[in-house]
């Protein structure tokens, strides 16, 4: 089942897609040479393919692996308001100013 | 008189007897940084006036007192820019410190400046920094390693006392290896990235860079520990690790993994490894053949495992709420693409584009899940050769120093990391301390891995080599 999608690996990337799927704008340019580079990448890393993961299980399984950490949920002291704005670059009223999302 | 080529444990001593003062040093060190820093381009900025602040405040009694550090410029100060290298953050000012800034400065030490690096740590050579590249001292027309090429070209070039940086795939140990300083990689867990600017939060590290051993061990006694402001910080205890630097080798046993003895490293870097198996030999220590069969598919797992983790994290830098924001955006949406393809650098783009790819709907189990299971594989495999050694010796870098330029295609760039990207994957601890040098007068670096939170042996193991040969002691001509 997943090695079904090996056999097309470095043909099914569309870098342009997937540029808009991470919101970065792409120049014509930069779309070809990535989709070459990154084609080149993939076709590498294919070699996973090869490796015997049976003895794996889904979770793994280690002492030395961190696990999950949890803290009560009760209010901390942190930044202010005014230093957590400092940087943005635009705001007012404490508040982050956007271009307007809904129509 | 060169108070910018001591180590922090021979200014301590002058500090202690009183010869010198902390403004001493940052004054020397800022007529060093004059002199050199315009060939080497190691910091973005230094502040001289608050540094001269911070040294005449210094209080002597504490461990680094007075001793003048530099910091990779992705690792937040209060009050000070954290650029990462990236245009998207030229502005940004920290409004707090990390975790590891807070200890230094309660440990007495300057902040001297900003280390330069490849744009959020995706590099091995420095390159990608947005805002120029930097110089290897020994060469000038090489690269420093990366991505923390800046910390180890300015710990080098006696532009700092010591630095701190990040490693994520080996961003300590290969630059500290091309610019013949000493660099550590801690165990995952063992220092607080609290305030560090995450790129592949599995695997990333803060470090020490230093010019000897024991000068890490002292920076390692600071900067280690659990952080209940950091979740994958481990409460293990920290040990004293300058108490057990003399513990030296006999009985010690060296792990050789046959696999990393491969053609494809340079003939003058494996030479100078060998010469470093058969010291270990002469003083005593247990030679022996290990092996780590899945190492040929370290840097396959690493460029999926890391670009699937940086397309989340750096998904932050959209232009809301911190960094630049583009003008040119017309909505919300646009405004993001825009600001992210004009604050972004191409290797950024190149690993957020990757790593969408390989966790997006379809391409998941194939890539994503494979990488993380073969992760485990290669986690066994260390965990299969502590068994039968104690540390486990490796080239750090299969070649020296390279030039400028030279590797324009990324996989070619990605294959640098050969020997350091299984590390982070297994999060084991590694050192890179200098072994030698080639016929054209380039550092070579000699990497020991360690267990799981068994620095203080690597260290002591480091130490010893260190301690038989005089590689530390040569200086770049500048």
């Amino acid at each position: 089942m997943v090695c079904r999608f090996w056999g097309v690996n470095s043909q099914s990337l569309n870098v342009a897609y997937v540029a808009s799927l991470a919101r970065i704008d792409l120049s014509k340019e930069e779309e070809a040479l990535f989709q070459s580079q990154l084609g080149k990448v993939l076709e590498y890393a294919r070699e996973l393919q090869q490796v015997d993961v049976s003895s794996v299980p889904d979770t793994p399984v280690d002492p030395n692996l961190p696990t999950n950490v949890l803290r009560e949920d009760v209010v901390r002291p942190s930044l202010s308001a005014a230093a957590a704005l400092r940087n943005a670059p635009q705001q007012a009223n404490h508040l982050f100013i956007m271009p307007k999302i809904i129509e | 008189m060169n108070l910018h080529s001591l180590t922090i444990k021979e200014l301590r001593r002058k500090l202690a007897a009183k010869e010198i003062s902390p403004k001493d040093i940052v004054s020397d060190l800022l007529a060093r940084i004059a002199a050199v820093d315009p060939q080497i381009h190691g910091y973005l900025r230094v502040n001289a006036e608050d540094a001269l602040t911070q040294a005449a405040q210094a209080e002597l009694d504490k461990p680094l007192g007075g001793i003048p550090i530099a910091i990779k410029d992705n690792i937040a100060v209060s009050g000070e820019g954290c650029t990462c290298a990236s245009k998207i953050l030229e502005n940004y000012v920290s409004p707090f410190d990390a975790t590891v800034i807070r200890k230094l400065k309660d440990a007495g030490a300057v902040l001297l400046g900003r280390a330069n690096m490849d744009e959020f740590a995706m590099g091995s050579s420095t390159e990608n920094s947005a805002f120029g590249r930097a110089h290897n001292p020994w060469n000038l027309a090489c690269i420093p390693g990366g991505s923390s090429g800046g910390s180890a070209a300015v710990v080098a070039a006696d532009e700092a006392i010591a630095a701190l940086g990040t490693d994520t795939g080996g961003s300590i140990r290969q630059p500290a290896a091309l610019c013949g300083c000493v660099g550590l990689k801690p165990t995952y867990g063992r220092v607080s990235r609290y305030g560090a600017v995450a790129f592949a939060s599995s695997l990333d590290q803060i470090g020490p860079f230093t010019k000897t051993v024991e000068d890490a061990a002292l920076l390692m006694n600071v900067i280690s520990g659990y952080d209940a402001l950091e979740n994958t910080s481990r409460p293990v205890p920290v040990p004293d690790f300058t108490a057990s630097l003399s513990a030296g080798v006999k009985g010690l046993r060296v792990g050789i993994p046959r696999e990393y003895f491969i053609a494809g490293t340079d003939p003058e870097v494996q030479a100078a490894v060998r010469q470093a198996i058969d010291w270990y030999a002469d003083h005593g220590a247990e030679i022996v053949d290990v092996s780590l069969p899945n190492t040929e598919h370290a840097i396959s797992v690493y460029y999926i495992v890391a670009t699937a983790e940086a397309s989340a994290n750096l998904a932050r830098f959209d232009g809301v709420r911190y960094g630049r924001r583009s003008p040119d955006g017309t909505d919300s949406i646009n405004t993001y693409s825009k600001t992210r393809e004009q604050g972004f650098g191409s290797e950024v783009k190149r690993r957020i584009i990757l790593g969408t790819y390989v966790l997006s709907s379809g391409y998941y189990d194939a890539y994503y899940n494979r990488a993380q299971k073969v992760r485990q594989l290669l986690r066994r495999d260390f965990t299969e050769a502590f068994k039968k050694c104690d540390v486990i010796l490796t080239p750090t870098s299969p070649t020296a120093a390279f030039k400028a330029g030279e590797k324009s295609d990324p996989l070619s760039m990605y294959l640098a990391d050969i020997f350091t990207i299984a590390v982070n994957l297994a999060e084991v601890c590694g050192i890179s301390i200098p072994c030698g040098f080639t016929a054209s007068n380039l550092p070579i670096g000699l990497q020991l891995i360690g267990s799981h939170f068994d620095e203080a042996r690597l260290l002591a193991t480091a130490q010893a080599y260190e301690q038989g040969h005089s590689w530390h002691t040569r200086k770049p001509t500048l």
